[in-house]
């Protein structure tokens, strides 16, 4: 069985559909390893080699791929929800219910939503600190960082325009109490809180435009601000790893 | 050899004027760095971990939404205002904040000077070296801090603000520790005299942060009074 798997795999990699698509053989020399990685559009941003300290779990924990994937599950959970839902009272809410007795897998579909963009904050935010007390904001990584403090307030914006949407209380109220602080701004408090919701109250307009904020606007930013952040990774050279002492230890 | 005078531009004769090409200070830069070690491809190290972290995670956020459903409360009703009103988690800190200080305070200069903060944090060359806080003048070091703390200390006594008094004295009674055992010993505890004012900093912003949230999170009742979450809810 396993021999015939991987002699029709090694037969699908010499058709000439497969090398059109990939260009390379296989990658079993650095060469094709290298190929793979810069001659693919989804990969071409990480370096072709790493450094073997990079890669220990302790160097990071993961925790910036773990936020991107998270992100990743975000969007293909929330593109589904997306067709459930009526941005608009109280049919919001009336889509919550559907989802949890009508649509086959509705609750699972919203459970996974929900959880995932909360270990998204938190997978974001021990990922600043941890790269902070690894020194991974020193030169040359200083705009990295500040990439990844906005990156931060794009994954607390994300989150908290999707927590109206249910449209129930929790929401309703969870987004009173923080836009009420907006108001606290002097001066210009009161129009940016108007801006925001769409009038003065949280209702049917600030549900549009958390809605519209939410799946269109702050993804797009989070998308680009992914790509600077993953990008740069790769030009300020690598992650941050300590350099062994002259006696081999760190 | 006639000099390109549109590339090389004026004075450019090295010879004659001088030009500094590097300035070596005293302090080493963090670009400066040692061997780093061996390097491997990043096709396949470096993918199939990242392949393996992505499918722990994802069978491990399946069965935990199979197991555990989000809440659904009732109809979002502008008339039936909840007690406690709360904000999500992450924004519980804030929320704590309020009860102590004025909005404006806590809900835009705060968070506002936090971010801020955070932002210039790599332009501040202060830690590049990340020297120990005890490395050099070790006493008068210990009399600012001193002064600083009971003064930080003092301010939050005066607002009530107990739930951020709490954090900030024990990270300060670890940093006055440290200061004891500052002589080089081994341990944990005694590698916290090794530690830059940068890192005393930034445990003492999550300290805080982890206290107000967990406190507004779970310890918060109606009227935003202390309220321990395993007493029943009384409606």
């Amino acid at each position: 069985m396993a021999t015939t798997l991987h002699s029709v795999l090694h037969s699908l990699r010499e058709t000439k559909v497969w090398k059109s698509i990939f260009r390379r053989g296989l990658a079993n020399t650095n060469r094709t390893r290298s190929l793979a990685v810069f001659g693919n559009l989804f990969l071409h941003w990480l370096p072709v080699k790493v450094r073997e300290k990079s890669l220990r779990v302790r160097a990071s924990y993961y925790l910036g791929s773990l936020s991107f994937i998270l992100f990743i599950v975000l969007f293909v959970t929330g593109i589904l929800l997306m067709f459930y839902y009526h941005p608009a009272t109280p049919h919001a809410y009336r889509d919550m219910k559907d989802l949890q007795f009508v649509v086959s897998n509705g609750v699972f579909l919203r459970n996974l939503h929900r959880l995932a963009a909360h270990l998204m904050v938190f997978a974001v935010f021990w990922h600043m600190f941890h790269v902070f007390y690894r020194g991974g904001y020193k030169p040359p990584h200083q705009f990295n960082w500040v990439v990844g403090v906005m990156l931060l307030l794009v994954t607390l914006f994300l989150s908290y325009t999707g927590y109206l949407l249910p449209w129930d209380q929790l929401a309703f109220w969870a987004v009173t109490v923080g836009t009420n602080i907006i108001s606290a701004m002097p001066l210009i408090g009161d129009k940016i809180r108007f801006l925001l919701l769409g009038g003065n109250i949280v209702g049917e307009n600030a549900l549009l435009r958390f809605y519209v904020l939410h799946v269109v606007i702050l993804p797009l930013v989070a998308f680009l601000l992914i790509g600077i952040h993953f990008w740069r990774v790769q030009k300020d050279g690598g992650l941050t790893v300590k350099p062994r002492n002259d006696d081999g230890k760190e | 050899m006639e000099k390109n005078k549109i590339e090389t531009g004026i004075s450019s004769d090295a010879k004659k004027e001088p030009r500094r090409v590097v300035f070596v200070t005293k302090k080493t830069s963090a670009k400066v760095v040692g061997d780093p070690g061996p390097q491997l491809m990043t096709y396949p190290h470096l993918l199939i971990r990242e392949a393996i972290a992505f499918q722990v995670l994802v069978i491990a956020m399946v069965l935990t939404a199979l197991l555990w459903d989000a809440p659904l409360e009732q109809l979002a009703n502008p008339l039936l205002t909840p007690n406690p009103a709360k904000a999500p988690w992450y924004f519980l800190g804030l929320q704590e904040l309020l009860h102590f200080f004025p909005p404006f305070v806590a809900g835009i200069l705060i968070p506002t000077l936090v971010v801020i903060a955070l932002v210039v944090i790599p332009y501040f060359n202060v830690n590049i070296e990340g020297e120990a806080i005890w490395a050099r003048r070790p006493s008068q070091n210990l009399r600012t801090i001193l002064v600083t703390v009971i003064i930080l200390l003092a301010f939050l006594a005066v607002f009530h603000a107990w739930t951020i008094f709490a954090p900030t004295a024990l990270v300060a009674a670890l940093l006055l520790f440290s200061y004891t055992v500052r002589q080089g010993r081994e341990g944990w505890l005694n590698a916290l005299a090794t530690k830059p004012l940068s890192w005393w900093v930034m445990t003492w912003f999550i300290a805080v942060a982890i206290c107000l949230t967990v406190v507004g999170t779970f310890f918060r009742g109606p009227g935003w009074s202390w309220y321990w979450p395993w007493r029943t809810h009384a409606g």
